[in-house]
């Protein structure tokens, strides 16, 4: 139950992958036959994932992944302005890929201003007019966070920002085959996805930016991807990508459906299962696989063992499980105490899960956090 | 990254509770971290005959609690004054360098009983 995390590569891409693993092995960029014929196979693998999202094949350039994405969209069009400087907005809750690319914009004479989100985790439109200025060149906000899974009014924003002609980046790596998405429909200027959140391979991601954009390459060398992304394409992965987007797109309305019926199952089962627990996000505007949950007086890293020891796999914002031992920075940006992010276990569903996962789930976390709140001093030893 | 005795005091920690009639009580915590350890001891003629814990804390905070109410059972005082952090450590055969200051308190807490019991029982001289 950690689909938010990575997903294991769809047979079907796979099998589409395999003979540029193989035999089809030439350089795209090289024009005997052979290396036309790679060449062919990514048109259509770019041609797949413009469709997807309702862009144009030469409106997309593909990367390493939504970290490389984030970055091209956002410092080429930062560095890719004849005017010098500027004014950038992004959100307190965005994926360390944003945050900190914007915080090195800051550091390199760009204005920097981080918007903060409401109870849900949604950025308010009032928020944000209020911070636009005369010089605000770009508003960088992810369109399903991948900790609490609300999902922003991204119309109303792109339409806002559009008025005060700043332009709009959304990470939607959490995103895409998650919710319909068509760019022209959005509005947004650019969007960064990723192959390996969608049954695809890791290490390959695509950025869509509006025909028409200018942007400053990241990555310089022989000029592929339109000079945008130098050095030769992974090839078997863009083609796995190009493929994990049509299937994602079309699971739209079949494994989704699925998918969210379980998560709402798991979310109704566990809040009247436990007293004391708490729904973090937005009980409706939210990507249909997320549940994240807040549970009161106990420590996710440990909730997270047991359940591993379970078999079952999840994710906490815990500052407990962290490298840095702090809590989540999206957590505290919603308004819990360090304390209350400590709590909270995220899971997130997809094409592994099926209905007796639910019930295990629905049954062993209670379990789980029974016994951890019978071990704590904070009180509360029962549960419901 | 836990050893399995870690685990194994965490999956299955050992002298869980709350002590209603205790002698002594410790009570730590690490506000970066947010651990939160709770100690219970009963003390009879200097030795620590009945001790109990209450953890609010990752899978290491929980174990090492475990861990220091074995080491201190029948204990005299001094002796369990004398445990520390790095004992408990090595008794679990290892933490995560991470976790070795903010979730290794255990012996902390322990002093701190023992020294709720000393200023409770003033008569006692170590």
């Amino acid at each position: 139950m950690d689909h938010s995390g990575t997903t294991p590569i769809d047979p079907r891409v796979l099998e589409a992958m395999m003979p540029f693993l193989t035999e089809k092995f030439a350089n795209p960029s090289s024009i005997y036959t052979e290396g036309r014929e790679v060449r062919a196979a990514l048109d259509t693998a770019r041609l797949q994932t413009a469709k997807a999202i309702g862009a144009a094949p030469e409106e997309i350039t593909f990367t390493s992944g939504g970290t490389e994405s984030d970055n091209l969209g956002i410092k080429g069009i930062a560095l890719g302005r004849k005017e010098k400087g500027g004014h950038i907005i992004t959100t307190t809750i965005e994926h360390h890929a944003v945050t900190h690319t914007v915080d090195y914009l800051g550091e390199n004479g760009f204005d920097v201003s981080f918007l903060p989100v409401n109870k849900y985790g949604q950025v308010e439109l009032e928020t944000l007019e209020k911070e636009i200025r005369d010089n605000t060149i770009l508003i960088s906000l992810a369109y399903g966070n991948n900790e609490i899974g609300t999902i922003q009014d991204m119309k109303d924003i792109v339409k806002l920002a559009h008025e005060k002609n700043a332009l709009v980046h959304t990470d939607a790596v959490q995103a895409v085959a998650k919710i319909p998405i068509d760019v022209k429909d959005l509005g947004v200027d650019l969007l960064s996805l990723s192959g390996h959140k969608i049954y695809g391979p890791k290490g390959i991601g695509a950025l869509y930016a509006r025909k028409g954009l200018k942007l400053a390459p990241v990555q310089h060398g022989g000029g592929h991807e339109k000079n945008l992304r130098s050095g030769t394409e992974n090839v078997a992965g863009l083609i796995g990508l190009g493929k994990a987007m049509e299937i994602g797109k079309a699971g739209l309305t079949t494994e989704i459906p699925r998918v969210k019926a379980m998560r709402d199952r798991l979310i109704k089962g566990m809040l009247a299962e436990l007293d004391d627990s708490y729904l973090n996000g937005h009980p409706e505007k939210r990507l249909p696989h997320n549940a994240h949950f807040r549970f009161s007086y106990i420590e996710g890293e440990a909730l997270l063992l047991n359940l591993d020891m379970m078999g079952i796999i999840a994710s906490t914002g815990s500052a407990c499980s962290s490298k840095s031992l702090k809590a989540s920075h999206v957590l505290l940006a919603i308004g819990l105490t360090p304390e209350q992010a400590h709590g909270s276990l995220r899971l997130t569903l997809g094409k592994g899960n099926t209905d007796e996962d639910v019930d295990t789930v629905l049954e062993a976390v209670p379990k789980v956090v029974k016994k951890l709140r019978a071990m704590s001093p904070l009180g509360h030893g029962g549960g419901k | 990254m836990y050893s399995e005795k870690v685990m194994d005091h965490f999956m299955n920690p050992r002298n869980v509770g709350e002590m209603k009639d205790a002698d002594g009580v410790g009570e730590v915590g690490n506000p970066t971290c947010g651990d939160l350890m709770k100690i219970f001891i009963k003390v009879e003629n200097g030795i620590i005959t009945d001790i109990k814990f209450q953890t609010f804390g990752c899978g290491a905070a929980i174990a090492t609690s475990s861990m220091i109410t074995e080491l201190a059972m029948g204990k005299t005082l001094d002796e369990a004054l004398a445990l520390t952090r790095d004992d408990v450590a090595e008794e679990l055969d290892g933490l995560p360098p991470i976790k070795m200051h903010c979730s290794n308190l255990s012996a902390d807490a322990l002093r701190a009983a023992i020294k709720d019991y000393q200023n409770k029982h003033l008569n006692y001289r170590p």
